[in-house]
């Protein structure tokens, strides 16, 4: 299992999933503890949408138009979330079920109406991504990590999950303080001088660019169980934000590497020959853990 | 070719799919009201999304049993069942841990979702010869609808509508106070627990025609749409089933004017421009309408100050209050008050006098906490106390600027 093919093979994978999970478990702390959690839903049902109409203007499928069309499409959803609630004094969460249901219906009639036989566009491959499908042909063993051309031909992916992370760290580190009142005490935290609806909606874009990055890679179903199981699993784990997030790194590091791993082997163990649905498989382990913590963790009741 | 489809005029086929859309929608628009004045309309989505599990392993079951696997009874059953699980683990996160329902929604729907999915694709690689096709419970498909599958839309659609209605009373009750439900003898949990059976009843009977992601778009819309039009519980009940049935039924005939339209999708696209249209022009909580009153108040607090500043010899500059004043008649283009201006000026300043006098006194003072500044005295006193109020500030003074 560990040689020249799982560099190959199974070492890309791992990592974008890995990351995906992590970049997407991050903001999804202040989602939870901000009960924003379901944005994570609505944002991942929209990226459809953002990604035919990219597809449309720009006649490819190209990793910029499909990430810029993504985000676009998420800040129109969250605009518009915003824009139902307050001027049809709608509740939040109908607001949230009217626009998503809306504009995945709509993504799903441009997809039917638009030629896109030529291309890889699909629900399905929008749902569940294709993950296993990310390997990295030119490596010969561990030692092609040190080899530049053969790094060269790393997923593309890769990098993009990458990049995304080091943003989305590099988010959370930079207003930790802000972020950290203004979720708890957004009162006290306007008193302060924190510009908190600005900080709110800064997540929002956060969350939404993770989502897409990550989407890009595994598909949405990962996205929405990343925003929230590692977080809620954290959560009930501790009283304290700062070791909530490191639980929830922890979980859904976990998660993707338990669930990749019983994807691609657990059915060989269990006597069949293909692989499952990693990504689903992914989500379905970071239930599993937050079912444990439901039932066992040190926090789990309100005090 | 549209007048055709709506006319029922498109074949078997295109006239069976709009009758069994059109009772799915009222069904779903009836019961989704009661989830959406029960502020918890996102409740439908964690169902819609759990029953993807229960599909599959009926499947699985099925076909271990050495049946077909795409028997659609036995797909509905496994799919209730795995959506009453994702039920029960929302409402048990909720209620024994810390977790916001929010929370407990988004992680029973995206776990239950990717168990389904890992369920799918061992079914793919299972039996390839027996493609299961049970991707199209995520989109819907109407392809091939049969008669007893429209006959399943409109009597279960009829059946959950009957409950609904037949459990209208409780369940207002517990969305509108749930505390007065509970100590008027109505069990609140037990309510909200058939609330969501009946949403899980719709979600399995329309997965099969709009799929499970835009089932959720049937629950939610049409109550947001009808609760623009009345503020009664029940008209919004009805509506909402109007709505449901009309996105239903011309959505469907839409679909069968062409075959790039599928039918799901569009029917969830009209539900949202009847939205759309009730949001902008409903009487009281349209936005036109809110636009309309504010600005007929906004003309009122301006022809009101300007009047004041007139009674007291001010000259007025202030351009829209010119403007209102100069329509009105109650200023010349030179900036004299007219005659009429003067009466209504006169009119005004006694009331505000009147205000002062009603703030001085003992007995009425209370009544004046509901002067806005824009209050009309006679809706808030009665004849009597008025002429009491007049008698002790004299008689009306003319203006004399």
């Amino acid at each position: 299992m560990i040689g020249a093919e799982f560099v190959a093979l199974s070492l890309p994978p791992l990592l974008i999933g890995t990351f995906a999970a992590i970049a997407c478990a991050l903001p999804g702390n202040f989602l939870v503890l901000r009960r924003q959690a379901l944005i994570g839903d609505a944002i991942s049902h929209v990226v459809l949408p953002g990604i035919v109409v990219a597809f449309l203007v720009t006649g490819r499928i190209g990793t910029w138009p499909m990430m810029l069309g993504a985000a676009g499409a998420a800040l129109i959803a969250v605009g518009l979330i915003e824009l139902i609630r307050r001027l049809g004094r709608v509740d939040a969460g109908a607001a949230m079920g009217v626009t998503f249901t809306a504009m995945f219906a709509g993504g799903v009639l441009l997809l039917e109406q638009s030629d896109t036989s030529s291309v890889h566009l699909d629900v399905q491959h929008a749902l569940y991504g294709n993950l296993e499908s990310l390997i990295w042909l030119e490596a010969a063993g561990w030692e092609s990590l040190l080899d530049p051309v053969a790094l060269a031909s790393l997923p593309p992916e890769l990098t993009r999950i990458t990049v995304t992370l080091v943003a989305v760290v590099a988010f959370i580190r930079l207003l930790w303080r802000p972020l950290k009142i203004s979720t708890f005490d957004e009162g006290f935290a306007r008193a302060q001088g924190v510009p908190a609806t600005i900080l709110g909606l800064a997540l929002v874009v956060t969350a939404a660019s993770a989502a897409v990055a990550a989407f890009d890679a595994v598909g949405s179903i990962i996205v929405i169980a990343m925003f929230i199981c590692p977080p809620a699993a954290a959560r009930l784990m501790t009283e304290r934000l700062e070791t909530q997030i490191w639980w929830s790194v922890a979980f859904a590091c976990l998660s993707a590497v338990l669930g990749y791993v019983l994807a691609g082997y657990g059915p060989l163990w269990l006597g069949g020959q293909n692989s499952v649905s990693a990504a689903g498989m992914i989500a379905t382990v970071s239930g599993m853990i937050l079912a444990a913590t439901a039932l066992f963790a040190p926090h789990r009741k309100a005090s | 070719m549209l007048r055709d489809a709506l006319l029922l005029q498109m074949g078997y086929n295109a006239t069976l799919v709009a009758l069994g859309a059109a009772s799915l929608g009222v069904a779903a628009g009836a019961t989704g009201t009661f989830l959406f004045l029960r502020k918890r309309s996102l409740v439908s989505d964690a169902i819609s999304h759990a029953t993807l599990p229960g599909i599959g392993l009926a499947f699985l079951v099925m076909v271990a049993l050495g049946g077909d696997g795409r028997w659609l009874p036995g797909l509905l059953a496994g799919s209730a069942l795995s959506a009453l699980a994702g039920l029960l683990c929302v409402t048990w996160l909720t209620r024994h841990t810390r977790l916001a329902e929010d929370a407990a929604i988004g992680a029973v729907l995206s776990v239950f979702f990717g168990a389904g999915i890992v369920i799918l694709t061992v079914i793919q690689t299972l039996s390839s010869g027996r493609q299961a096709g049970l991707e199209t419970f995520l989109l819907g498909s109407t392809a091939g609808m049969l008669f007893s599958d429209a006959l399943t839309l409109a009597i279960g659609g009829a059946l959950v509508l009957a409950l609904a209605l037949l459990l209208r009373r409780p369940m207002i009750q517990v969305a509108f106070d749930p505390g007065y439900a509970e100590t008027a003898g109505t069990s609140v949990s037990r309510t909200d627990f058939l609330t969501m059976a009946l949403v899980m009843a719709i979600t399995v009977v329309g997965l099969k025609i709009v799929g499970l992601i835009m089932i959720v778009a049937l629950l939610i819309i049409p109550a947001v749409t009808a609760r623009f039009w009345t503020n009664r519980a029940e008209y919004v009940v009805a509506l909402a089933g109007l709505f449901g049935g009309l996105a239903g039924y011309v959505g469907a005939a839409i679909s069968a004017t062409a075959p790039a339209l599928p039918t799901g999708p569009i029917i969830v696209l009209i539900g949202f421009a009847l939205f759309v249209v009730s949001l902008l022009v409903a009487p009281g909580r349209g936005v036109l309408a809110a636009g309309l009153r504010y600005r007929r108040f906004q003309r009122r607090v301006h022809l009101r100050q300007g009047l004041i500043s007139l009674a007291q010899g001010q000259p007025v500059y202030e351009r829209m209050t010119r403007r209102l004043l100069l329509r009105e008649g109650f200023l010349r283009a030179d900036n004299v008050i007219t005659e009429e201006g003067r009466a209504r000026a006169a009119k005004v300043l006694r009331d505000e006098t009147r205000w002062q006098e009603v703030r001085r006194s003992d007995s009425l003072a209370p009544l004046a906490m509901q002067d806005n500044g824009m209050t009309d005295i006679a809706s808030v006193l009665t004849a009597d106390q008025l002429a009491e109020i007049d008698r002790r500030i004299g008689g009306p003074k003319r203006v004399t600027a």
